[in-house]
């Protein structure tokens, strides 16, 4: 006999732990209030630094090429997008989406942070929105204080999705987070005992509750009555799907599954960007998953909500102009971010060019950063959900200049 | 202050059966300085000889590459399987092996500190049979120096060959040096490459909040140049790729001929930088006793390393003296190795239960879920190693991955699972609480008392 965990129950659960507004993400309530409007935003944070002039490679500035002699060997014609760009070939398959006006870029934009380049430092300013790095314990996500402008928020509105910590959406707006390789289940027995220890402790106490409502959401029960033995052949079987290593089609698919109900933002990562060696090779791993990670979203989400939908993939600094001397690329500044989905104005390259020339670069190293990655996704926002622009310049981004509106949604 | 029982869930490897816990303060230290037992019974390769592996593997490939459709590329073929097989199989013993030192050992403090010092100073293979070589790493440039001087584990961990592949620094070459000149004569371009010195910089010693600027690590780039690994994939140090001249490293200058006692003496340097002895001091109390840890065990821990140039056996007698470590509140939150080993340990899974687990249910039953727990073994995300707040590690997805591995591990890895109400005082002795207690009582079978247990707050803080 399987008994799905009820809302009651499940709520019932919440208000016997008894915890704070603070510590609990379940003093909101799950799943009922009307969805804030009907445009998605999904945020990828590309970890390890992307190399945006080899994603995005300005062919038409004449040292590209001299600056990078292995790295930028041979232009592909089929690959090139603009008299100006053409793309890597790992992102051969979202061409399409370009033809379609459902992909563009943004050039030579970066956050305010500058010289240290560290990865870690460089993702906490990217996610933290700040312009310098917040005192450690008290960071909170730029897409987490988006929230509190967006009218009949839950917390079911935004989800970080995947095993990473994300800061992006880190902060006092309650989030959900999940990974969609876990599943559960527990007789329910099982769960009374569980719900009674967890009284002792409200920070893994909300977490477990949350971790049994999520996974019965995914379609299998949790409350699950079953014999010993089918219990060892459930977690071999989840053991052999995580093997399999398509966990970015998982997340995706997960994503996509909240979007089309009352979730309206998700955020995860995809790491492996950071090639100081033999670049080359290693960029298209991360490549081909970020387009999988694209296609499949578009796919599950179908046309009418695809068509509302914006993906920034945003990282957290771009690499060296020149090539080092192990075929690739070092730390460096400005950066490239990628946008996808319908409601974006694709087909085209946002953003100014500074040029490569020796004098034309950051600290002669680094591609000059034209414009602060966090106005763009400020834009974003303001057209997603239409939070004003002061809201956005003071709230969500302190002290930030968005500019004039550069049209980046439909 | 000293409790037993507190000794080994928060300083060691957890409650056990069959383990005589240390009785004192005293025993703790002195078992850092015996005869590591736990290396001798269960082995792990160290690097020097799991290097060989590597070595054979690539020059069989080569082979093979070069007798492309010649009658000869089957022969290399196979020889390259072989090892490649051999090497998984080592692999399995060495994750087995892992488990078996902290179920059995009486030296519990010993496993956590190396465990914190392999993440400290996070190093990682990059080809298909390295990235198998953290531990024969850990075992070689880590484990015999975690009682010693902060400088002489900081140097040998350093100038480890793993290290250097892994932040790249093996490649690196002086812009001036005689080889990329002569590279730069035939227009390829050999050069530098600032990952290990901004790491060592921001990660191994100083901190990221230090006073050092883009310049330092440039300089200190520059000065490591050189240290490199040969074609048996050991140490080497090229002058040839060296960078000449002086280099300037936070105002100290170090010696135009360059040489590995140049390099020796800037990590040496930065070692007893009050700026490390800061940021070791912290690191090591947050990762022992709490996120946000009293100032005062900071400052005596800064204190013992400044007032000895970072000997650890007096920085770990600060800690294990100081009254906030033995607060009787459990804080942190067990990471997933330390949460599944000290249910192995607990649930007296021994020896002879592991070994003869086959390869493929040890990686379904603890590889696979440790991963999904967020600790994918000895592959973290990047240098920093394993985020230490509690708050990365209480998700509802981690905490759910626990409860779904208590659930079904322990009847995998025993026929017969113990009572759960004796489970519940074996793994929690004296500080088993009274819902603990019922709810152990209350379970409708064992497998879910024991999975409760095992769940329970109480036991998945240290």
């Amino acid at each position: 006999m399987t008994e799905r965990l009820s809302r009651r129950k499940f709520l019932g659960w919440s208000s016997v732990l008894g915890c704070s507004a603070a510590a609990s993400p379940l003093m909101t309530p799950v799943s009922l209030a009307s969805a804030p409007g009907d445009r998605r935003l999904i945020v990828i944070i590309l970890r390890g630094g992307m190399d945006g002039i080899d994603v995005l490679r300005p062919w038409g500035d004449r040292a590209f090429a001299e600056m990078r002699p292995n790295l930028a060997k041979e232009q592909n014609n089929a690959l090139q997008i603009t008299d100006f760009h053409g793309v890597h070939a790992g992102l051969k398959h979202l061409l399409p989406l370009w033809q379609a006006g459902d992909l563009g870029f943004v050039q030579a934009t970066s956050t305010p942070y500058r010289d240290k380049r560290s990865h870690f430092d460089g993702q906490d300013i990217l996610e933290a929105g700040t312009v310098d790095l917040a005192p450690l314990g008290r960071r909170t996500g730029w897409l987490n204080r988006l929230l509190p402008y967006l009218p009949g928020a839950v917390e079911r509105t935004a989800f970080a999705i995947g095993r990473e910590d994300m800061l992006l959406l880190t902060g006092d707006a309650s989030v959900s987070n999940w990974s969609p390789e876990v599943d559960l289940t527990l007789s329910s027995q099982g769960m009374r005992l569980l719900e009674l220890m967890m009284q002792s402790d409200p920070d893994m106490g909300a977490a477990m509750a949350q971790a049994i409502a999520l996974a019965g959401s995914d379609g299998d029960s949790v409350t699950f009555d079953m014999s010993e033995q089918g219990m060892m052949d459930e977690m071999m079987a989840d053991a052999q799907e995580a093997r399999k290593g398509k966990t970015h089609l998982k997340i995706a698919d997960f994503a996509a599954e909240q979007l089309r109900g009352e979730s309206r933002i998700a955020s995860f990562s995809i790491s492996g960007w950071d090639t100081h060696a033999n670049q080359q090779r290693a960029l298209n791993a991360p490549l081909s998953r970020l387009s999988e990670t694209i296609l499949r979203i578009k796919q599950e989400l179908g046309k009418k909500v695809w068509d509302k939908t914006t993906i920034l993939c945003m990282t957290e600094f771009g690499r060296t102009v020149r090539e080092n001397g192990t075929k690739g690329t070092d730390h460096g500044t400005g950066g490239t971010m990628i946008m996808a989905g319908g409601a974006v104005r694709g087909g085209r390259v946002f953003g100014g060019w500074p040029g490569l020339a020796d004098s034309e670069l950051y600290q002669g190293r680094d591609l000059m950063p034209t414009s602060d990655v966090r106005a763009w996704a400020a834009w974003a926002m303001h057209d997603s959900f239409g939070v004003p622009q002061s809201a956005l310049e003071s709230g969500v981004f302190g002290g930030l200049d968005m500019g004039a509106s550069p049209g980046l949604l439909l | 202050m000293f409790d037993p029982t507190l000794a080994e869930i928060r300083f060691g490897t957890g409650l056990s059966q069959r383990a005589v816990a240390p009785n004192s303060i005293g025993v703790m230290l002195s078992g850092l300085t015996a005869v590591d037992e736990m290396a001798r019974q269960f082995p792990v390769e160290p690097y020097n000889d799991y290097r060989l592996r590597i070595r054979d593997f690539n020059q069989a490939r080569k082979m093979f590459r070069r007798n492309r459709g010649k009658p000869d590329q089957e022969v290399y073929n196979q020889a390259r399987k072989a090892i490649a097989r051999d090497a998984r199989r080592v692999y399995g013993d060495m994750f087995r092996n892992a488990f078996l030192r902290r179920i059995h050992t009486e030296t519990g403090f010993r496993e956590r500190l190396t465990f914190f010092w392999q993440d400290h100073f996070t190093a990682r293979g990059k080809s298909a049979l390295a990235k198998r070589a953290t531990g024969p790493y850990v075992e070689e440039a880590i484990r015999p120096n975690i009682s010693g001087k902060f400088e002489d584990l900081l140097i040998a961990a350093i100038m480890h060959p793993l290290m250097l592949t892994y932040l790249d620094q093996a490649q690196s070459a002086g812009p001036n040096s005689k080889v990329a000149k002569r590279a730069a004569d035939r227009g390829r371009v050999r050069g530098l490459n600032e990952n290990l010195a901004r790491e060592v910089l921001e990660l191994h010693t100083l901190g990221v909040s230090a006073g050092y600027t883009q310049k330092d690590v440039r300089q200190l780039a520059e000065l490591f140049t050189g240290l490199s690994i040969d074609k048996e994939l050991l140490f080497t140090f090229r002058s040839a790729i060296s960078e000449p001249g002086a280099e300037t490293v936070l105002g100290e200058e170090y010696a135009v001929q360059a040489s590995l006692d140049n390099i020796k003496d800037v990590l040496s340097n930065l070692a007893r930088h009050p700026a490390t002895a800061r940021h070791i001091s912290e690191k090591l109390a947050r990762h022992f006793l709490s996120d946000h840890p009293d100032a005062s065990v900071v400052a005596a821990l800064e204190a013992a390393y400044r007032d000895t140039d970072g000997d650890l056996m007096a920085v770990y007698a600060a800690l294990l003296n100081h009254p906030a470590s033995w607060h009787s509140d459990a804080v942190k939150v067990k990471r997933p190795y330390d949460f599944m080993a000290t249910a192995l340990r607990a649930l007296d899974v021994g020896e002879s239960t592991l070994s003869r687990t086959r390869e493929k249910d040890l990686r379904n039953i603890l590889y696979i879920p440790m991963q999904i727990m967020g600790q994918p073994w000895e592959a973290p995300n990047g240098p920093d190693g394993w985020p230490e707040e509690n708050t990365h590690w209480i998700t509802p997805q981690f905490m759910a991955a626990r409860l779904q591995w208590a659930l079904a591990a322990p009847r995998a890895l025993r026929r017969n699972l113990p009572d759960p109400r004796e489970f519940a005082r074996a793994a929690l002795g004296e500080r088993l609480p009274r819902d603990v207690a019922f709810v152990a009582e209350a379970a409708e079978n064992r497998w879910e008392g024991i999975a409760l247990v095992l769940t329970s707050p109480a036991f998945q803080r240290q």
